[in-house]
């Protein structure tokens, strides 16, 4: 077998922000690293966001601080993230922000010549560092340029089917199972390429390509998440799916794009068809102390935040997107079946072009509306999944020595509902700390293991499976039906028989996806690709909805239309996922973690 | 709404290929890369395209677009008549990999060549101040997107592979004129805008800043003033006198 070889101490795969930050951490470390990437550097999905990065730096409400964040982040998350995390990432996020400007990044600036911040979904104050509406991109360039700065090799447009496991620590007799490297593909080529190394940190982002409507590009695969399971480590939280509130609806080609929340945390407003501000009638008991009741009061709130209270266009995603879908069910929705979100009529044409100008040229470029004259038409989009690799908090480690795991692939810090703002300071915050830990891990093993040859020979033969079948089906079209059940089936609303029914479906799939073929040859084949990241999505589909059925209440990004509310014995209870011997999934309920007292007090201080 | 569309694509890879011809469905208010797309689930599940985030942002969709070069998802339908032919080819200054894959690792060896961005100390109390208004400059830059269609325009190199070896691209220019104009950063890129870069090559015809889809006025704003910066450094008697006599750093 044709096969490339390399070795490191560390491979990161994935090169969004929680992917770069682990590599420059490692190396800095003294770890020999290498970023292994789907797309070329620089294009990985963190570029899509766009509102801000949460950190309390304080720069223009002096009463901000970390356990303040702490609180939004936890409460944002119904109590169900874990407290170990969500304290970590309030308390470091300031400095993971400050250190981007060390490396070239330039934030929007407060009157003082400070990082500016904007309101966001959640949060108290206002918290987002940001550059526009395009925070994303600056992040993912700053990282991308200080990478290229430390000599960091990068592995682009190849992709990471296999982790290897086994003795680890130089092998011989007694050694404990863990990473001894990765084995993948080279898109361009088709040809096979393995890395030798102790520590593997996954940053494969997300999940969002299983669901008809998203946000999410071709690369979010759930790859990480089922190469984990695969390794023997184990998911958490899986059930949690973020629909953000606010996609495009049409034209039907750009459904599902993101319309950022920076819309709202700048003064949008969200109104149903009949021309109602109708996030007043969805306040839930758990917000309504800090949410206004009068359109006037939450209007004022813009200006002089000490004396009114948040709008309720700025409650958690979980919640507007809810409210969305009620109204557009009720028959309230606008014509293509959204609801409106107006800038238009509360803020100046430069004021929206100067806070929100990707959001203009989005809008006039795809849907031909102009967002300083007319309002936008959007709905809730599959955007992110809570649930991912159950991680140690302080060092990101899996149950499998030497995987470690970062960003959107963990699970566990955003609990059962993500706050805006609060992913790429995960990035930061754990894309550091686990490329920490993965240096530390790899330099305390002076003995490497040689990658089995039968290992290697299977991943390949694995790989080239979907050439050697004769007229099976056409992956595309798998595709689209599981995009389709999880849409239908496993989407915001859930209930018990349509997830059984799920269930079923993605049974009928993995036959289906053991049977494909694919035309042509080896060389940057997007249907081969394509089959190769269909078991990925089916297993990850499979512990959605698995965990989705058992979890019989609703919380955060789970709503069950046939529990729909929120259980105290649930409340103290995660659900994590392992895979099967027949390559299933199967789930045991956990104890969520206790949260020490000095940090359970943060609650009981006033609202 | 829908409609039956002539699509000539380029198909092949570097031993060499030609334009397929396909009659796809195009529905209302599709772009370029939906019909791409299209053709990828029903007629050619092999065809080569890269693409991310469908919206302008990852700038990876480049390709020519009726010999313009285009972010492919930003390209609407509705700008081509139903009867239009629409010949999607792979971007002509980088070598082909296969159908509309290009060979980009020039970009990728000209940016490892920059000096890297390296800043003054932070304030006393951990923090960088500066003032929007001088942010603003570099931040035009910084909107760029990576999508190389500026580089692919630029007649230095485009149709001239020899420059490569000499110039780096309008996309560089403009890197170098962010970190020029970047309120924190101390390095001096000029000498090297000019002599590692190729700053000289370019003779401000535009043809970069008209393709940019982020509307980066690169000539303008960029390069420009990068060429006077360098001028006052190189050719400004007293700066040059200084140089001579070793009281400035020779970069």
């Amino acid at each position: 077998m044709e096969l490339e070889r390399h070795e490191y101490d560390v491979v990161v795969v994935g090169a969004g922000g929680a992917g770069l930050r682990a590599a420059i951490e490692a190396q800095e470390s003294g770890a020999r690293t290498a970023v292994v990437c789907k797309s070329l550097l620089g294009k990985a999905h963190t570029v899509m966001a766009e509102g801000g990065i949460a950190a309390s730096m304080a720069n223009l409400y002096p009463e901000d601080n970390w356990r303040v964040h702490f609180r939004d982040t936890m409460r944002g998350g119904k109590m169900l993230n874990h407290w170990r995390m969500a304290q970590l990432h309030a308390q470091e996020a300031p400095d993971r922000v400050r250190e981007l400007e060390d490396w070239g990044a330039l934030f929007d600036r407060t009157p003082d010549g400070l990082i500016s911040q904007r309101d966001f979904g959640g949060h108290r104050f206002a918290r987002l560092a940001h550059v526009g509406d395009r925070t994303g991109l600056e992040l993912i360039r700053t990282l991308q340029q200080r990478t290229v700065a430390l000599g960091i090799d990068v592995y682009m447009e190849c992709t990471v089917t296999r982790l290897l496991t086994g003795p680890a620590g130089g092998g011989g007799a007694g050694g404990e199972q863990g990473i001894t490297g990765a084995f993948g593909y080279w898109r361009e080529s088709g040809r096979f390429v393995a890395w030798q190394a102790p520590s593997v940190v996954l940053a494969t982002g997300g999940i969002g390509k299983s669901y008809k409507v998203t946000s999410n590009s071709w690369e979010y695969t759930g790859d990480g998440h089922s190469l984990a399971l695969q390794a023997g480590a184990t998911l958490v939280n899986m059930e949690f799916v973020q629909f953000h509130p606010t996609g495009m609806v049409w034209p039907p080609s750009v459904r599902g794009i993101l319309v950022t929340e920076s819309v709202r945390g700048d003064g949008g407003i969200l109104k149903n068809s009949a021309g109602n501000r109708f996030m007043f009638d969805y306040i839930p008991d758990f917000f309504r102390k800090e949410t206004a009741e009068t359109e006037d009061e939450a209007d004022r709130w813009y200006e002089d935040k000490k004396n009114n209270r948040r709008p309720p266009e700025l409650l958690p995603r979980d919640e507007v997107a809810r409210a969305i879908n009620s109204e557009v069910k009720a028959g309230r929705g606008t014509p293509h079946g959204g609801v409106f979100l107006d800038i238009a009529s509360r803020r100046t044409p430069e004021y929206i072009r100067k806070r929100l100008p990707s959001m203009y040229h989005q809008f006039k470029e795809l849907a031909e509306v102009d967002i300083t004259a007319e309002a936008m038409e959007v709905g809730p989009t599959c955007h992110y999944v809570m649930g991912g690799v159950e991680v140690d908090p302080d060092t990101e480690a899996a149950r499998v020595p030497g995987l470690f795991a970062a960003g959107e692939v963990a699970g566990g810090m955003h609990g059962s509902n993500r706050l805006g703002g609060n992913s790429l300071s995960d990035l930061l915050v754990f894309g550091r700390r686990a490329g920490l830990a993965a240096a530390e891990h790899a330099l305390r093993r002076i003995g490497r293991t040689e990658l089995a040859d039968d290992a290697l020979a299977d991943a390949a033969r694995a790989a080239l499976a979907p050439f050697e079948r004769e007229g099976g089906e056409n992956p595309y079209t798998v595709q689209q039906d599981l995009q389709q059940t999880m849409h239908d089936l496993v989407g915001i609303i859930r209930t018990a028989p349509e997830m059984e029914q799920a269930l079923e479906r993605i049974a009928a799939l993995k036959v289906r996806v053991a049977n494909l073929s694919v035309e042509g040859h080896r060389q940057y084949n997007p249907g081969w690709h394509l089959a190769l990241d269909l078991p990925h999505m089916l297993i990850v589909s499979e512990a959605i909805a698995r965990a989705a059925l058992e979890r019989q209440e609703s919380r955060g990004g789970h709503t069950r239309d046939d529990f729909p509310a929120t259980d105290s014995e649930w409340a103290r209870t995660n659900l994590v996922c392992s895979r099967t011997a027949d390559g299933g999934v199967a789930l045991t309920r956990q104890p969520l973690p206790q949260m020490p007292a000095e940090l359970a007090e943060i609650f009981e201080e006033s609202a | 709404m829908s409609y039956d569309a002539t699509f000539r694509v380029w198909r092949g890879d570097a031993s060499g290929g030609g334009l397929q011809t396909y009659t796809v469905a195009v529905n209302e208010g599709e772009v370029v890369l939906d019909v791409i797309h299209r053709l990828q689930a029903t007629q050619a599940g092999d065809l080569a395209v890269r693409w991310n985030c469908k919206a302008g942002k990852c700038g990876s969709c480049s390709a020519e677009v009726n010999g313009r070069p285009r972010l492919m998802c930003m390209t609407r339908m509705s700008t081509f008549g139903e009867a239009e032919t629409v010949t999607v080819t792979p971007l002509r200054t980088f070598p082909v990999v296969r159908d509309l894959v290009t060979d980009v690792s020039y970009n990728y060896e000209q940016a490892a060549r920059i000096p890297a961005f390296a800043p003054r100390p932070r304030d006393k109390d951990g923090n960088h101040r500066m003032q929007q208004i001088d942010v603003e400059r570099s931040q035009e830059f910084r909107k760029c997107i990576e999508c190389w269609l500026c580089q692919d325009t630029c007649h230095v190199i485009r149709d001239h592979e020899e420059n490569k070896a000499v110039f780096s691209g309008p996309r560089f220019l403009i890197r170098l004129a962010e970190l020029d104009m970047h309120p924190l950063d101390v390095t001096d890129r000029r000498n090297a805008a000019q002599e590692k870069f190729g700053l000289g090559y370019c003779n401000i015809t535009k043809c970069c800043s008209e393709v940019c889809p982020e509307g980066i006025h690169l000539t303008d704003n960029g390069i420009i003033p990068l060429k006077e910066r360098v001028v006052d450094r190189r050719y400004d008697p007293l700066t040059w006198l200084g140089s001579k006599i070793g009281r400035r750093p020779k970069d």
